[in-house]
């Protein structure tokens, strides 16, 4: 039988020990979620493989990409879409997260995650973070085969150097799930966020064109496509490829991380956020 | 003191003196929109003891563990456990509290190790340490010999009895239970709610959340809610002389106005 007089008294508050068990055990359960998804690791790589196998492979001889930062020379189409879809895989992955999360809701488990002690912003942070490692995997089994396929940084640095601008993007995309979570009834509401998100946001982007490109066709849609965060995660992660810094994408990335991340916390937030307006996270 | 008249909340954090109520609900009321689900409701919960949340569904039943989980925020009114008030200081009141909601919140695909080696590490405790509680938790659930199985694989009683020992995981102080023997068989019921009227002896506050009458023993306390409102509160014995009828189930449906309630078969 437990007994409750048996445990020595609680200190109150939390050590930083155990705000490290929770992270490594929400890390932990998403990682264990993620293996037992094979399918999603397949279609996470296949995705963008037929974009660069196919797409680009179509399409190499008929855009050219003339010498623009961080290149510096001419470049083949494939080698210029590869840190697109680097972020595409992000996003995909941000997307599945905020998918996830709201299964969790409706079968119950984001309770058993609500519920914990911990304060909340902690606990939707380090969701955030298990979301984010998943997919550093994803991107690194994807350069694993663009390697093979003689798509390389001209430094092997470039591996590392990017690494920072893949968790600083993948922390971007990730919150924006989040937030997209806790307005997404649900799950049969999902398409929509195919439909009006993730669509507009890749290909109104540097994804699969340079913008000078686009302006030459259509000014406002290269506007829009500056104004488009992923466009700024894409250049983050094309400029660290190449061991530099977009320092405009920084900070566009970094400022929309927090703002993302801040209103899915209050969005999470029992008195302040969108579940409190719709009767609860049921 | 009737352990179900509304005594006074203690101050807050927990003080010196005399024990504070393991739950304490003092003029509580949360509406959605215009509709009001719960209105003015007040009642404790002393450590060592078993109440029974008895109401109807849609009573306000589900609401009120959802503001005592901190699921919604209070709007008015405050909530307590042990002496820390949930709005104020939830992660003080959250680990005193062990949690069993009505719906399923096992992860299907984990094994029950699993579940509880994450619900652990939500509470900051280490693998070490929970595969030893667990082991603890697990044989009194009667459910040691199943650690590795994964929950799809289980029944629904013993889902339910993992997710017992998940809630005592943490060593609550106060546990919660919304209508944990919903769709579950006689016999499985029957275990279940002698297993958590057992846990009482270890010095656990038990608040059983059920719309079903037979669930209620003579010297358990109760609190009759409908329509968001608390009809009475207290001993079975008290509440059903002050009803001036024979038994429970007539004391309710007088209070009510509504048809018997049903064991479910």
């Amino acid at each position: 039988m437990t007994s409750i007089t048996s445990d020595p008294p609680l200190r109150k508050g939390f050590g930083l020990l155990q705000y490290a068990i929770c992270l490594k055990g929400i890390v932990w359960r998403e990682a264990l979620r993620y293996l037992h998804q094979r399918e999603r690791f397949i279609s996470a790589l296949v995705r963008p493989l037929v974009w660069l196998f196919i797409f680009a492979a179509g399409f190499r001889s008929v855009l050219g990409v003339s010498i623009i930062p961080p290149y510096e020379t001419y470049i083949l189409y494939p080698v210029y879409i590869t840190p697109g879809l680097m972020a595409m895989i992000q996003l995909f992955n941000g997307m599945q997260s905020s998918l996830s999360m709201v299964y969790d809701r409706e079968m119950g488990n984001m309770r058993t995650l609500l519920v914990s002690p911990l304060p909340r912003w902690f606990l939707l942070t380090s969701k955030l973070i298990a979301g984010v490692a998943v997919s550093l995997l994803q991107v690194y089994a994807y350069l694993i085969i663009a390697y093979l396929w003689d798509i390389a940084p001209d430094n092997y640095w470039g591996y590392l150097t990017v690494l920072p601008a893949l968790i600083l993007s993948g922390l971007m995309l990730g919150a924006l799930g989040m937030l997209l979570s806790s307005v997404i009834k649900q799950l049969d509401n999902f398409a929509g966020v195919m439909n009006f998100v993730i669509f507009p946001m890749f290909f109104a982007s540097s994804a699969l064109y340079p913008l000078w490109r686009v302006e030459e066709g259509s000014p406002w849609l290269a506007f829009v496509c500056e104004l488009n965060p992923f466009t700024h995660a894409v250049e983050l992660i094309r400029f660290a490829f190449y061991m530099q810094v977009n320092w405009l994408s920084l900070a566009v990335v970094l400022g929309c991380t927090v703002v993302f991340l801040g209103a899915a916390i209050i969005a999470y937030d029992p008195s302040r956020g969108m579940l409190v307006r719709r009767g609860g996270p049921e | 003191m009737n352990v179900l008249q509304q005594d006074r909340p203690t101050e807050d954090p927990a003080p010196a003196g005399d024990a504070p109520a393991a739950l304490s609900v003092d003029d509580v009321s949360h509406s959605y929109g215009k509709r009001k689900a719960l209105d003015n409701v007040s009642f404790s919960v002393k450590p060592s003891s078993f109440t029974v949340l008895l109401g109807l569904n849609g009573a306000g039943k589900s609401t009120l563990f959802s503001l005592i989980t901190r699921l919604y925020s209070t709007q008015t009114g405050t909530i307590k456990i042990f002496g820390y008030e949930v709005g104020r200081d939830p992660g003080e009141a959250l680990r005193r509290l062990g949690v069993v909601f009505q719906a399923r919140t096992l992860d299907m695909d984990l094994s029950i190790q699993q579940n509880l080696l994450y619900h652990a590490a939500l509470h900051g405790i280490g693998a070490a340490e929970t595969k030893a509680r667990a082991a603890a938790v697990l044989e009194q659930t009667a459910m040691a010999d199943r650690t590795k199985d994964k929950v799809r694989d289980l029944s629904g009683g013993q889902m339910r009895r993992v997710e017992i020992a998940r809630a005592l995981l943490h060593h609550p102080q106060m546990l919660l239970l919304d209508e944990p023997t919903v769709g579950l068989d006689i016999k499985a019921r029957a275990d279940i709610l002698k297993h958590v009227r057992e846990l009482v002896h270890s010095g656990i506050g038990v608040l059983w959340t059920t719309h079903l009458i037979d669930e209620v023993n003579p010297d358990d306390d109760v609190v009759v809610l409908h329509q968001g409102k608390i009809l009475d509160k207290g001993r079975v014995s008290d509440v059903v002389a002050r009803a001036g009828v024979a038994d429970m189930r007539a004391a309710f449906t007088k209070l009510t106005g509504t048809g018997p309630l049903g064991g479910e078969s």
